[in-house]
């Protein structure tokens, strides 16, 4: 008589990786869902063709590697990068530019590397980079909030505009981009930092339409969404606080220093915080647990970095926004980070 | 008094990092009284039960035994005894499968009860504190006692170092699932408990015990409360229910936020620690002189008809035990049948049921597998970091699973691998259902084996270095001896010559002369030959 021998222990929580990624987009969907307000149906559409992107790369690559499919499939991470990048690229983009960076994120970032688990670099925010550099012009042509445009663009507009450029009407992306004044109209931080590289005052640069009562139309209430389902996630301890307190602080602090010796010429800490992609990277991104580092201490140095870059970029560098760069800098620093912040282990001489 | 001192006697609970808390299940089992089960009709016995080198065999086969008689005896380095579980013959004597996570066998001891289940003879004692200490340890050896929490150390070797102790600190914590074999015994012996402690403090010669139970267990808490109050020696300690509190290490951090230093033991910080099963054992030993022949075994788990505590003789099998308890393997499914001894965080799975129940047996979980799902695919880690927020060692297990993989034994040893307690708290939380501890097993024995290979080498060179130092040295001595004596011989001769004796050397001399001229008239008469033939 033979019984099934297995390895202890016996038992175990069922929180499956799959689960753990499953509440990971499940919480970003009030984000989604106030940016569809704000910018329109073609947050969907790129959300769509990001998902497939994903699904057909993550099968392909497997396939290649002669790995189970099915098991990529499950495990929902694909899900979450295609996710993360559908969100963090203008609604109006073409078609082209999503389903390059994920494909890019999917393939290169994460599979060349060795698949889930092994890459470096978070993979959404490599093909963000890879994006933005490559296609500074798509990839900074938000969309104005609703509330502020001259023509509000339908759902067949918005399919029209990411697959051909053209609305049925014949406007292209630029003119749909154009404020009630007649203006381009660039999103909050890139505004902010063009008047004041341009030596307005920051009261001037801050008295156009899109900075509204807050910290910008529509963006302030995005992040306000990101900000909601990340609070869940720490929650239901998916993630821990280690890495978006440590990022926020690590943007504030600065922030707020460097605001107060400058007033007039520094981002205020306020719009540090509501604009952009503070939230979404700060809950969302940076903590990613692949590519971030591993103890809780770690963790704090990591967040602590991120927010300290996004501030430096921000202030001093060439981009108006700057999480997705600061996030890679960061993932470069992990194996440093980790090799100095090992916690002490029982016995070793710690204190309890 | 130091403040640390202080918190400790104000009953101050510390808390140690990480711990999980995994489903208890353990009403299931600690609702009814500990049972009696009928004796089994054949009982194994393996001669090692604890940790340390065996006794010599007291018995052969064919002899008559009686229940707590002897079968081995005490002897050198903590070599324990093991004892008749009840009246019969030694029917065999040789080597049987044990409960051992890797199937192992050893030398097991056979008998066929008679069913009567006759006592040998034991001295009983009023006063333990007319013996000295090293009689009382000597009382406590020859019962066989050793550690009932776990690891089986011999108690009387715990006991017998002489160092200065703070605290004794008896662990009813029993934190693993399903388990209430403590807590059971705590409710029904709670004086048997405290009476042992008592024994104990006296051995060790140390002021005052902790007695730590898991807030999970009103009862046997309650049970204490109402004892403890005649002995003042005596504390109680409550420490929160969260898994692994129970651990050694853990449950000195929780009561004294002390730490034990890696690779050291609990009274390099001035403790000792014994499990409430083992003060019952040590109580029985010292008082009644009854040597440890039955302990509290917990039998649960959804396929158990009879869940419950039970008092099992040492050396009844797993196969016996689990069919009095009712036990009903579902059709068709024994391939998926798990049969575990101990908990299902720390315990081992048994190929088959003819393992015996031995001194540190304190639970048998046959679970379905719908309470305790089996593994299910391994897969990638995704550094999420939970192992180590549960990790109560401050490890980092997912960086140990990359460098176990990799077979980076340095770098494992950085990482602190052997102060993994394999408690299996990172593996439950794991949500790529990674085996960790076993890979940190394996780890271990490799690493393991390579520092014994390495000795064995070690051994080997040097045993090999002094053989050539030998063999050198011998050549080197011969050389002198054969210098002198041809040194004696010449001189010896110079000396006969000086006193106008025969020099053997002219004799030497003559003899090569003879020889020379008798090679020359050959070579003459060779010649003259050969010119003869020519002139022919």
């Amino acid at each position: 008589m033979t019984f099934k021998i297995a390895a202890s222990p016996h038992t175990h929580q069922r929180r499956t990786t799959q689960q753990v990624m499953r509440w990971v987009y499940l919480a970003l969907i009030p984000g989604v869902l106030v940016q569809t307000y704000f910018f329109g149906f073609g947050v969907y559409i790129q959300l769509a063709l990001a998902l497939f992107t994903a699904w057909v790369a993550e099968g392909l690559c497997m396939r290649m590697r002669g790995r189970p499919i099915g098991h990529a499939w499950q495990d929902h991470t694909a899900i979450v990068t295609a996710v993360l990048l559908a969100v963090s690229i203008p609604a109006l983009a073409p078609w082209w530019i999503i389903v390059m960076g994920t494909a890019f994120a999917i393939v290169v970032v994460k599979h060349v590397y060795g698949g889930v688990g092994q890459n470096l670099f978070n993979p959404a925010m490599a093909g963000y980079v890879l994006l933005l550099v490559s296609f500074p012009v798509q990839m900074t042509s938000w969309p104005i909030p609703a509330e502020l445009a001259q023509i509000q663009v339908s759902i067949t507009d918005t399919l029209n505009l990411i697959f051909t450029g053209f609305t049925s009407a014949g406007y292209n992306l630029e003119q749909l981009r154009m404020g009630i004044d007649g203006m381009t109209m660039a999103t909050p931080l890139d505004s902010l930092r063009n008047d004041l590289n341009h030596q307005l005052t920051l009261t001037e640069a801050l008295n156009k339409p899109i900075f509204g009562d807050i910290a910008g139309i529509g963006w302030a209430w995005v992040n306000f969404a990101f900000l909601a389902g990340g609070l869940v996630l720490i929650k239901q301890k998916i993630i821990s606080w280690h890495i978006p307190g440590g990022m926020l602080v690590g943007l504030l602090v600065p922030a707020a220093i460097y605001w107060l010796f400058n007033p007039d010429q520094a981002i205020t800490p306020m719009l540090h915080l509501l604009s952009g992609a503070t939230m979404l990277g700060a809950f969302f991104i940076a903590t990613d647990p692949v590519t971030a580092a591993t103890s809780n201490k770690g963790r704090w140095v990591f967040g602590l970095l991120v927010g300290f870059i996004v501030f430096a970029i921000r202030t001093w560098g060439g981009y108006p926004d700057a999480v997705a760069f600061a996030v890679l800098l960061a993932n470069m620093c992990v194996p440093v980070i980790d090799r100095y912040t090992q916690p002490i282990a029982y016995g070793h001489g710690g204190r309890s | 008094m130091s403040a640390a001192t202080k918190a400790i006697e104000a009953g101050h609970i510390w808390t140690f990092p990480g711990g999980i808390h995994p489903p208890e299940r353990k009403d299931r089992s600690n609702s009814t009284p500990i049972e009696v089960l009928p004796l089994a009709k054949q009982f194994i016995v393996p001669i090692k039960q604890h940790s340390g080198p065996v006794g010599d065999l007291l018995v052969a086969v064919g002899d008559n035994v009686k229940a707590g008689q002897p079968l081995t005896q005490v002897g050198i380095n903590n070599a324990l005894p093991v004892h008749a579980p009840t009246s019969g013959t030694v029917s065999a004597i040789g080597p049987g499968r044990i409960a051992h996570p890797s199937g192992l066998t050893d030398t097991v001891i056979t008998i066929d009860a008679d069913g009567n289940d006759e006592f040998y003879s034991f001295a009983p004692l009023a006063d333990y504190t007319s013996l000295s200490r090293a009689e009382l340890l000597d009382r406590i050896r020859q019962a066989g006692v050793a550690g009932l929490g776990g690891a089986g150390f011999p108690t009387a070797q715990k006991l017998a170092l002489q160092r200065p102790l703070d605290y004794l600190i008896i662990n009813g914590v029993e934190c693993e699932p399903y388990i209430s074999a403590d807590d059971r015994l705590m409710r029904e012996h709670a004086q048997t408990i405290i009476d042992g402690t008592e024994i104990l403090l006296h051995i060790a010669g140390c002021e005052k015990a902790l007695i730590a139970i898991e807030a999970n267990k009103p009862e046997a808490i309650a049970a204490f409360e109402a004892l403890l109050p005649n002995y003042p020696q005596l504390a109680l300690r409550v420490v929160p229910t969260k898994y692994p509190s129970g651990g050694e290490k853990q449950l000195i951090q929780l009561l004294t936020g002390r730490q034990v230093p890696s690779r050291g033991l609990p009274i390099d910080v001035g403790l000792v620690m014994q499990n409430v099963g083992t003060a019952y054992a040590v109580a029985q030993a010292v008082l009644n002189g009854k040597p440890l022949i039955e302990r509290v075994v917990t039998v649960t788990g959804d396929n158990i008809a009879k869940p419950g505590n039970y008092w099992v003789r040492i050396g009844t099998t797993v196969a016996e035990l689990l069919n009095q308890c009712g036990f009903e393997p579902v059709a068709d499914s024994k391939q998926e049948q798990r049969v575990i001894m101990g908990g299902p965080m720390m315990g081992f799975t048994l190929p088959d049921l003819d393992v015996p129940v031995v001194k540190i047996t304190n639970c048998i979980l046959v679970p379905s597998n719908q309470e305790l799902a089996p593994a299910a695919e391994e897969m990638n880690c995704i550094r999420c970091g939970a192992c180590a927020d549960v990790c109560p060692a401050q490890l980092l297990p997912q960086q140990m699973q990359w460098l176990a993989k990799a077979k980076d034994y340095d770098g494992l040893e950085q990482q602190n691998l052997f102060d993994c307690i394999e408690c299996g708290a990172c593996a439950y939380v794991c949500p790529s259902e990674i085996p960790l501890v076993h890979y940190y097993r394996k780890a271990k024995a490799e690493i393991r084996n390579i520092a014994r290979e390495k000795a064995k080498a070690e051994v080997a060179r040097e045993r090999f270095e002094a053989r050539q130092e030998r063999l050198e040295r011998e050549k080197q001595e011969r050389l002198e001896r054969h210098r002198k004596a041809a040194e004696a011989r010449k001189k010896a001769q110079a000396e006969a010559v000086a006193q106008g004796g025969d020099n053997p050397q002219d004799a030497v001399q003559a003899a090569i002369a003879r020889a020379k001229a008798r090679k020359a008239a050959q070579a003459a008469a060779a010649a003259k030959q050969n010119q003869e033939g020519d002139d022919e």
